[in-house]
């Protein structure tokens, strides 16, 4: 630790850091706490429990479907369960993993004690199990959960019980905490860096979260929006989406995708962050680009907000839109090839090891790039009409959202966990956790694209007899995938509770401030005094 | 080292083994690729989805290909030591420009292909598609055939789809009343709904659109192949949804004029006389086929329904109450809710027939007959 410029002296202050029980004890402390470090655990482990649950809906779904014919759930059911499992793993699983992220690791990667808000970011997490809740509840109302697909297209949401309220109500509260968070998060890296912490000296995770909190500052009232007009389109007479009424059914999705694209990027922009500091640290080598990366970040982030409607290529939009929006999405991929290239000049020529947060990143490189292809093969809006809907919609989706960025959560836990709780976890099962999870994730999803090609739509319960082969292999695949997560949870759980002690820079090529300045575990308050940055 | 590969090829042998047991569950051929192409346009997106996908091949080998050389050749545990290197602008200007050129060689044919799909004049012929909850209705509204118009629904057995029967060869794309077009002709497709939005397309004519309600949209086709095509609604539209298949038959002309003629025909015999007075038995009969074609889906065959979403029939408020409400409800269908109206749907005598089955099926025993006529004169 000598080359640790830390001039509070954590060392003789430790019965300092140790004294944080100054408030509440047990599940008190919990419900009270407004430290980042303790919010930031519970979003991961709300993540995590999000996670499992749209999880088994998931094995749900693709229990019905390992053969055709209905076997298991009534098609009612079934679309319940598609609609769910949607909107659990996007708002309920992969969003508040990487705020649990950002909540850990901005303080720490700043210099600053604390998030800026402390006591928003109480009420920010503490708003989540609530919305959990209403959605969840959905179930057991009148009518069940909604089965409208996450994305609620009108006017079929006003054919819902009152499960689509419960939904409505939730979305609007995960709306709250989102925006919410991201003002702390803005605040919090614009005020509160350390002197010398410029913002071109920021690692690229800070960066990736300062963007994405102003896309969901952007983004989050729309969609409140739509399904605000939902709301009153349902209960009080008006006809925002009824055309009988002078509305009109396509505005809704003009709405939803404004919000909807720039909320994928929301999603995959941390994970970029993430992937940013893992694979210099396993290279032993800077990140390479590094300001051409901030700036391939912002630009994905300016072009999200002009590429909504390649998700309606089939809704009937003039020819000038269809091109517009084509060469507006296939735009992206510049940027995006951009950053692809700077990580693998990254890696080039560096020393490169091969830990589980390194096998995650390198995944999440090799798959990721695969959806950006069939990304690219959607934007192309003639292709599309062929694939819109199928389940090479499916497939695309799914190697960005889960080899995107559930990959990258699950690297990240392991690349952090020594520096969060001071142990290490177990490498051989982590690598294990690995590979079970890059195989089976495959055989669930890769298959997908030749089903969608062939023309199975998405969300239907039953299948022509041609499609059964692949469902079969998918199903076989996503439960292999699933199970597989259970191995995670025991490797966490027994890091945690019987990890041998990690060392304060576990990693020998990480070259953050948590890495460099601070013992592991972290001190409960990271930077009392800002450290000197060089 | 040995354990490691020991693991690796017993992980293999586990994924052949999950192919093959996937493989043996289905006698069918394997589909890999979009379906064969029966129009132009099929053809052309077929084309273009060739040709990006070669390039996206090159690339990605070309890319990967330099990680993996990473991967093997920069290890730490060979030894290699790390270089500093962490800038290079005219490296990154290079790899900035070359994708943008790469987009540039496919926005062009990418860019033709959607002006020839867009391009809807000079049709032959035009029809409007209207998706209900959850069939498709067919109006021949110009060219030959003019004035046609029928309602298409899935046409397989209910004790398939439960697994008490064994699958058919067109298991779930087979329908009642297929859409009949002559080949080589421009088709026009106007599409609308009639409750939430659905979508009409057949992969093998590469058309597809969504079909709103309140509005029109249209595309078009021209098939070069005379044969069946089959597809399925593509817009999520309610609990039936994977059940509303599109069935199209592409015949000649001369088979075309036949079918138009045979069809017209059927037309004037099938039109029933709203005045004829029925008995008790066979308008009930009657009632009972049209209850198993319109209604069986939500209300189901014991009229118990699936409350709450969709109430039982069997004793319910409104098909034991007075006759009235009963039949405003068929005919006009419930606001905001999945129950349709049938008014446009159904002719006089088939509402006549259903509504008196509804009142005297399963535990309703109301002995009311209801007369064509009486509907006829409620529709004023």
């Amino acid at each position: 630790m000598s080359a640790v410029i830390d001039d509070h002296g954590h060392a003789k202050d430790d019965h300092h850091h140790g004294d944080h029980h100054h408030g509440y004890g047990g599940m008190m402390r919990w419900i009270t706490t407004t430290n980042h470090k303790d919010i930031g655990t519970m979003y991961l482990w709300f993540s995590f429990m999000m996670f499992m649950v749209g999880g088994t809906m998931a094995l749900v779904i693709r229990a019905e479907l390992f053969s055709p014919g209905l076997q298991i759930v009534n098609p009612d059911f079934f679309i319940q369960m598609t609609t769910m499992h949607g909107l659990i793993m996007v708002f309920g699983a992969i969003m508040p993993a990487f705020v649990g992220f950002a909540n850990w690791l901005i303080p720490m990667q700043i210099g600053a004690p604390d998030m800026a808000f402390a006591r928003m970011n109480n009420w920010s997490f503490w708003i989540l199990p609530f919305a959990g809740s209403l959605l969840i509840m959905s179930f057991f109302v009148p009518g069940g959960a909604p089965g409208v697909g996450w994305t609620m297209y009108a006017p079929l949401t006003v054919q819902m019980g009152m499960g689509m309220d419960l939904t409505i109500f939730a979305v609007h509260l995960l709306g709250m905490s989102s925006i919410m968070g991201s003002i702390n998060i803005v605040t919090t890296i614009l005020n509160m860096r350390a002197p010398g912490m410029t913002l071109m000296k920021m690692p690229l995770f800070v960066w990736t979260w300062l963007i994405t909190a102003y896309l969901l500052i952007a983004s989050m009232p729309v969609l409140a929006g739509a399904v605000t007009m939902t709301l009153t389109d349902r209960h009080f007479g008006t006809s925002f989406f009824n055309a009988a009424g002078g509305g009109d059914p396509v505005l809704y999705q003009h709405i939803f995708w404004f919000f909807g694209h720039p909320e994928v990027y929301i999603i995959i922009l941390p994970a970029f962050g993430v992937v940013s500091q893992i694979l210099p640290a396993f290279s032993r080598k800077p990140l390479f680009g590094y300001a051409s990366m901030v700036y391939a970040t912002s630009s994905i982030a300016i072009l999200s907000f002009i590429v909504w409607a390649h998700h309606m290529y089939t809704v009937g939009m003039p020819v000038t839109g269809q091109l517009f929006f084509m060469y507006a999405t296939t735009l992206i991929a510049v940027p995006t090839a951009c950053k692809i290239f700077n990580w693998l000049a990254t890696m080039w020529r560096g020393s490169l090891t091969f830990e589980t947060p390194m096998l995650f990143a390198l995944g999440f490189l090799f798959l990721f790039t695969m959806g950006g292809f069939s990304g690219l093969v959607l934007a192309l809006a003639a292709v599309d009409i062929q694939l819109h809907d199928t389940y090479y919609v499916v497939a695309h989706f799914h190697y960005v959202m889960v080899a995107g960025a559930l990959f990258t959560a699950f690297g990240g836990i392991y690349f952090w966990l020594p520096k969060w709780t001071g142990k290490m976890y177990n490498e051989t099962l982590g690598k294990w956790h690995f590979w079970l999870t890059m195989i089976f994730f495959n055989i669930t999803f890769f298959v997908q694209h030749f089903s969608g090609l062939a023309g199975m739509p998405r969300r239907i319960p039953d299948y022509p007899l041609m499609f059964e082969t692949w469902n079969k292999i998918s199903s076989i695949g996503a439960f292999g995938f699933g199970f597989s997560q259970l191995l995670f949870l025991y490797i966490i759980v027994k890091a945690i509770t019987s990890g041998e002690k990690a060392a304060d820079k576990q990693w020998e090529g990480a070259d953050s401030l948590e890495w460099t300045h601070l013992p592991s575990p972290a001190p409960y308050h990271s930077f009392e005094t800002p450290p000197a940055i060089k | 080292m040995q354990q490691f590969s020991a693991r690796k090829s017993g992980q293999w042998a586990l994924i052949a083994g999950l192919f093959a047991i996937a493989a043996a569950g289905s006698a069918h051929a394997l589909v890999w690729n979009l379906q064969p192409a029966a129009t132009k346009i099929a053809d052309d997106i077929h084309s273009l989805h060739e040709y990006v996908m070669v390039l996206i091949v090159v690339i990605f080998v070309g890319v990967f290909g330099v990680m993996f050389y990473s991967v093997f050749a920069h290890r730490k545990s060979k030894g290699h030591k790390a270089a500093n290197f962490h800038e290079n602008t005219t490296v990154e200007i290079i790899w900035t420009v070359i994708p943008f050129l790469i987009l540039v060689v496919i926005a062009w044919p990418a860019t033709r292909a959607v002006i020839a799909q867009k391009d809807t004049s000079n049709s032959d012929l035009t029809i409007k598609v209207t998706g209900h909850q959850w069939k498709w209705g067919y109006d021949y509204i110009k060219g030959e055939g003019e004035g046609i118009s029928f309602v298409s629904k899935l046409s397989t057995p209910r004790d398939q789809i439960e697994g008490t029967a064994a699958k058919g060869e067109n298991y779930l794309l087979e329908v009642d009343n297929e859409l009949v077009v002559p080949v080589g002709k421009k088709i026009r497709i106007l599409t609308t709904a009639a409750d939430v939005i659905h979508a009409w397309g057949v992969p093998a004519f590469g058309a597809k659109q969504d079909a709103i309600p309140g509005f029109i949209r249209d595309i078009h086709f021209k098939a070069e192949k005379i044969g069946t095509f089959r597809g399925q609604c593509v817009e999520l539209c309610g609990k039936e949804h994977g059940f509303m298949p599109i069935v199209v038959r592409v015949v000649s002309a001369e088979d075309y004029t036949k079918w138009v003629d045979g069809e017209k025909k059927k037309l004037a015999a099938a039109a029933d006389d709203p005045a004829k007075v029925w008995t008790l038995d066979d308008i009930k009969a009657r009632g009972e086929k049209v209850y198993a074609a319109n209604c069986v889906a939500c209300h189901q065959a014991n009229g118990k329904g699936t409350p709450p979403a969709f109430p039982p029939l069997d004793g319910g408020k409104i098909t034991i109450g007075p006759k009235a409400g009963h039949i405003d409800i068929v005919l006009n269908g419930k606001p905001n809710t999945a129950m349709a109206a049938f008014a446009k749907q159904l002719n006089d005598t088939d509402i006549a027939a259903v509504v008196t089955y509804e009142r005297n099926a399963w535990g309703n025993k109301t002995g009311e007959l209801i007369q064509p006529a009486e509907i006829k004169a409620l529709r004023k």
